[in-house]
């Protein structure tokens, strides 16, 4: 990316400042101690006591699980079912994305929030939820999809079209339009402009989103499980299996490092798609929506379609929740304020929901702090290649949490964790640190394709006209990502407030969160603790809505600058 | 480059104070009192309020729970810290687990000093957990029938396991898998014991399961899939009239006013779960941690049990709540496989089964 670029070029090299050795690393270190400590090293430690056999490197259980036929089956499985429903998620989030960032209607705020609602959705309730649907004798029996490949994809579809739409929309919103209506003045087709024009420039975003949601599908556990029966294992599945049953370390490391091998090819795949970056003005959203017009009328219907897919197993869910043993009632949501029927749970789910909000605020600040920092970073064009390079990989290495099982990572704490300083096992601060974990590449996938869009000379014209640094970042760079910085941070809050893997191998009996109570109520005989935990999961979807809700609101007025 | 590098330096500090203030925030020391235990049990552990303060009470020792999983993921972790002790006691060990946490060492040596001779039927044989674990309280996993559905079609309720092959119970049953269920994995071990090994051309357990999928037995994932979506009792919405649950399920059924229970267990189809308590191995408070086993065993604890565990307690001076003497039933006869045996074949089968019940 030649000089050519940067009309304010410096003609002698100038040694770097103390200043910016600090920058460097604080904003490359903390992020890496962060993965490194809570991520990559109990990762690193689980795989190698499966590995080690009596002190030496053993290899050869790649040979003997890999050549298994059942296993090949579920690497080819766990890749087809992820990319599948990631394409799905693309092609119908694309037009959501349009509808709800670029065009401007009443309800929209709304809209946006309520499509984040099934990520939050505790997986054992949604499949329940979907399987009642599904079943033979359920609303779509007659589809019978029930327990079939289709039904997963639909499900892990349900769960992930909200990260394509808001990871897209929030590029989206900040395009200048100007240049689609040009391209239109010079006689191209709406087809075209879109093709030749929009897409490029959404193509980072794309990327980043369908990276996101493959990386979800491939360790999605539950709602695999749930849907699909254990005859639908995947390679998340199967390390589960071989961790907590058969205690088979050696085969979990094997196909750790083989979910960890896929992951990093994707994730190259994706930074390779998404390499070239361009240049780009970003605009107030004031500037860039626009009421509906007549050629709106094929993505609204698909966003209508969509919301009505993703409205109908939640309005399951919400009928159910309002069915008692005596009639239709607020029977269950007035049990939330116990402890269950036979002392189901050590806290009324009120507690737990307090609980639930409080550990996701700070695994949020947590996310952004670090995610920010990183951002800030990453997105810094340096000219040498092998710089370059290097953060081209540091952007990978955030991103490895959602890829890797979260029973490897849980048991992984068990045996790192467990000396000074870092003797957090059985710690409350590891709930909100695992928490941030799976947040933290969410927010810097939302943040980063802004950030590499901004183009260099706005800094170095700001820093021209005598700017100092800190009003350069201030003024440019963090004036540009404030509204992708609350969006992120709506995402990584939902993100963690529904986060049930690594927080219900973590979390304190005393100190539940509200996905953990839910899931035990589930797993309670009686129709009131089932009651309940339907209730709970409306009460925990509700919730999240309203604080988005409340994060977009935030939002206005936080891009009057240019 | 220079400028890029200076704003990159503000970014760096805006940084710092960030995280000093998000580390201020999320700051908790992990406090170590001489006086306090660790208990680790599986998720399902609970009792009364006020229950293991009584421990406090009489010892002046507090007692801090910490859940780690169902009964494998509880033995797994235990086996895998075993360098460097989750806690001092646990609680949940059962016995189809028994023998990789003995085997694995990682338990001391002791079992209750109050046992009896009542509490015979519960103990593991000797070198099998027998001098490490202590019996806390047990339950039955059986095929459980909704008596409502069976009188409404006319059809009689089946018995054993045998019946369950019958045409008339075709599509009716539904099971948790046992690979990812532990009431699935009861299942399965009772229709082990029941049919014993298969081998070439004689009829086993194997052969029984391929006659359970002719007939239409529907796998689920879970024990709540099954419950609460294929099953079609009071509190389910689903078609199936036979499910695999808890002896412990039917009187959870019974609403107020009610002096029929809705459901029931088929109690020559269970299995047998009994759940055991033992010191940790490495723990550096041994003589405390033996008072806490005996705890768990006094009754105390055991009067609180079925209430909060929907178990039975196992000390035979143990008194049951009410409603647990109306409703609940035992297995006269239950099937047991011996620890040792699960332990040594439990890939084999789980992998056996998984091949004819989930092709």
């Amino acid at each position: 990316m030649g000089g050519y670029r940067h009309p304010v070029t410096h003609p002698t090299r100038i040694k770097p400042a103390p200043s910016t050795i600090l920058a460097i690393v604080l904003g490359v270190g903390v992020p890496a101690a962060f993965v490194g400590i809570f991520f990559a090293w109990p990762v690193a430690a689980m795989v190698g006591r499966g590995l080690f056999v009596d002190g030496a490197l053993d290899l050869s259980g790649f040979g003997d699980v890999l050549a298994r036929p059942r296993t090949l089956r579920l690497i080819g499985r766990t890749i087809g079912q992820a990319a599948l429903a990631s394409v799905v998620c693309v092609v119908l989030g694309l037009p959501i994305a349009h509808v709800l960032y670029r065009l401007t209607f009443r309800g929209q705020r709304m809209l946006r929030a309520l499509v984040v609602l099934p990520f939050v959705l505790p997986t054992v309730v949604v499949g329940v939820a979907f399987r009642t649907l599904l079943r033979e004798g359920g609303l779509l029996g007659d589809l019978h999809l029930d327990g079939t490949f289709t039904a997963i994809v639909l499900a892990l579809v349900f769960f992930n079209v909200a990260v394509v739409v808001r990871t897209v929309g929030t590029t989206w919103e900040g395009l200048d339009r100007r240049q689609e209506e040009a391209a239109r003045v010079l006689g191209a087709g709406p087809v075209r402009v879109w093709l030749t024009v929009t897409l490029p420039r959404l193509a980072p975003a794309i990327t980043a989103a369908a990276s996101i949601v493959f990386l979800f599908c491939s360790t999605a556990f539950g709602v695999v499980l749930v849907l699909g029966g254990t005859k639908f294992g995947t390679i998340e599945t199967e390390i589960y299996l071989l961790t907590t049953q058969f205690l088979d370390l050696r085969g979990a490391s094997v196909l750790s490092v083989t979910q960890l091998l896929v992951v990093v090819l994707v994730l190259l795949v994706a930074a390779r798609a998404r390499g070239r970056r361009t240049a780009q003005r970003r605009v107030s959203s004031l500037q860039s929506r626009r009421a509906p017009r007549l050629g709106d009328v094929p993505t609204i219907v698909v966003t209508l379609l969509v919301a009505a897919f993703l409205a109908l197993p939640i309005a399951a869910l919400v009928l159910r929740s309002l069915q008692t043993a005596d009639g239709w009632g607020l029977g269950n949501y007035v049990a939330l304020g116990t402890t269950g029927s036979r002392n189901a749970l050590v806290v009324p789910v009120w507690v737990a929901l307090g609980n639930s909000l409080v550990i996701a605020v700070q695994a949020t600040v947590i996310a952004l702090v670090i995610g920010l920092a990183a951002s800030l970073v990453i997105s810094r064009r340096p000219r040498s290649v092998g710089l370059r390079r290097s953060l081209a990989g540091f952007d990978a290495v955030l991103m490895l949490p959602l890829g890797v099982s979260a029973v490897t990572v849980g048991f992984g704490f068990l045996i790192t964790l467990n000396t000074p300083p870092f003797d957090l096992r059985s710690s409350p601060v590891l709930v909100p640190i695992a928490q941030a974990l799976v947040a933290l590449p969410l927010v810097v996938r939302t943040i980063l394709p802004v950030l590499t869009g901004i183009d260099d000379r706005m800094r170095e014209s700001a820093s021209v006209l005598g700017s100092p640094p800190w009003r350069v970042l201030r003024d440019v760079d963090l004036a540009i990502v404030g509204r992708p910085v609350l969006a992120a941070s709506g995402f990584a809050f939902a993100v963690a407030l529904g986060e049930f893997g690594a927080t219900s191998f973590l979390s304190r009996p005393d100190r539940p969160t509200l996905p953990v109570v839910i899931f035990r109520l589930i797993g309670l005989p009686g129709g009131d603790n089932f009651g309940m935990a339907l209730a709970a999961s409306v009460v925990l979807a509700a919730v999240t809505v309203a604080v988005i809700a409340l994060v977009e609101r935030l939002r206005v007025g936080t891009m009057g600058a240019f | 480059m220079h400028t890029r590098n200076k704003s990159l330096a503000a970014g760096g500090i805006l940084l710092a104070v960030g995280l000093a203030v998000s580390s201020c925030a999320s700051d908790a020391a992990p406090g170590a009192t001489p006086d306090k235990l660790v208990l680790v049990t599986h998720d399902s552990f609970n009792l009364s309020e006020g229950t293991l303060a009584k421990f406090t009470d009489a010892t002046g020792i507090d007692v801090e729970v910490q859940a780690a999983g169902d009964a494998g993921e509880l033995v797994n972790k235990l086996v895998l810290t075993k360098d460097s002790p989750l806690g001092d006691v646990v609680f949940g060990i059962d016995n189809t687990f028994a023998s990789r946490a003995v085997n694995e060492g990682v338990l001391e040596d002791y079992a209750s000093k109050d046992l009896t001779s009542a509490e015979e039927q519960y103990l593991l044989p000797a070198g099998s957990g027998l001098e490490q674990l202590t019996p806390i309280d047990n339950g039955d996993v059986c095929v459980n029938v909704d008596h409502e559905w069976f009188a409404d079609a006319g059809i009689a309720e089946p018995a054993t396991l045998d019946d369950l092959l019958e045409p008339e119970y075709k599509d009716l049953f539904v099971t948790p898998a046992a690979n990812s269920s532990s009431p699935g994995l009861a299942f399965l071990l009772a229709t082990i014991a029941a049919f014993g090994e298969g081998t070439a051309g004689e009829d086993g357990w194997q052969d029984y399961w391929t006659k359970l999928v002719a007939n239409g037995v529907k796998i689920d994932a879970g024990w709540s899939d099954a419950y609460y979506v294929d099953f079609s009792g009071p509190s389910s919405d689903g078609d199936r009239p036979l499910v695999v649950s808890y002896a412990s399920s039917p009187p959870v059924e019974v609403t107020e006013g009610v002096t029929v229970a809705p459901t029931g267990a088929l109690l020559d189809t269970c299995f047998r779960q009994t759940e055991y308590a033992g010191v940790i191995a490495g723990t550096k408070n041994k003589a405390a941690a033996e008072k806490l086993v005996d705890f768990l065993f006094s009754t105390t604890v055991q009067n609180d049990i079925p209430e909060n565990m929907y178990v039975f307690p196992v000390n035979a001076e143990a008194t049951l709540p009410a409603t647990w003497a109306d409703f609940a039933e035992i297995a006269p006869d239950p099937f047991v496989v011996a620890p040792d045996e699960i332990d040594k074949n439990r890939e084999t089968w789980l992998s056996e089964w998984a091949a004819i019940a989930t092709p």
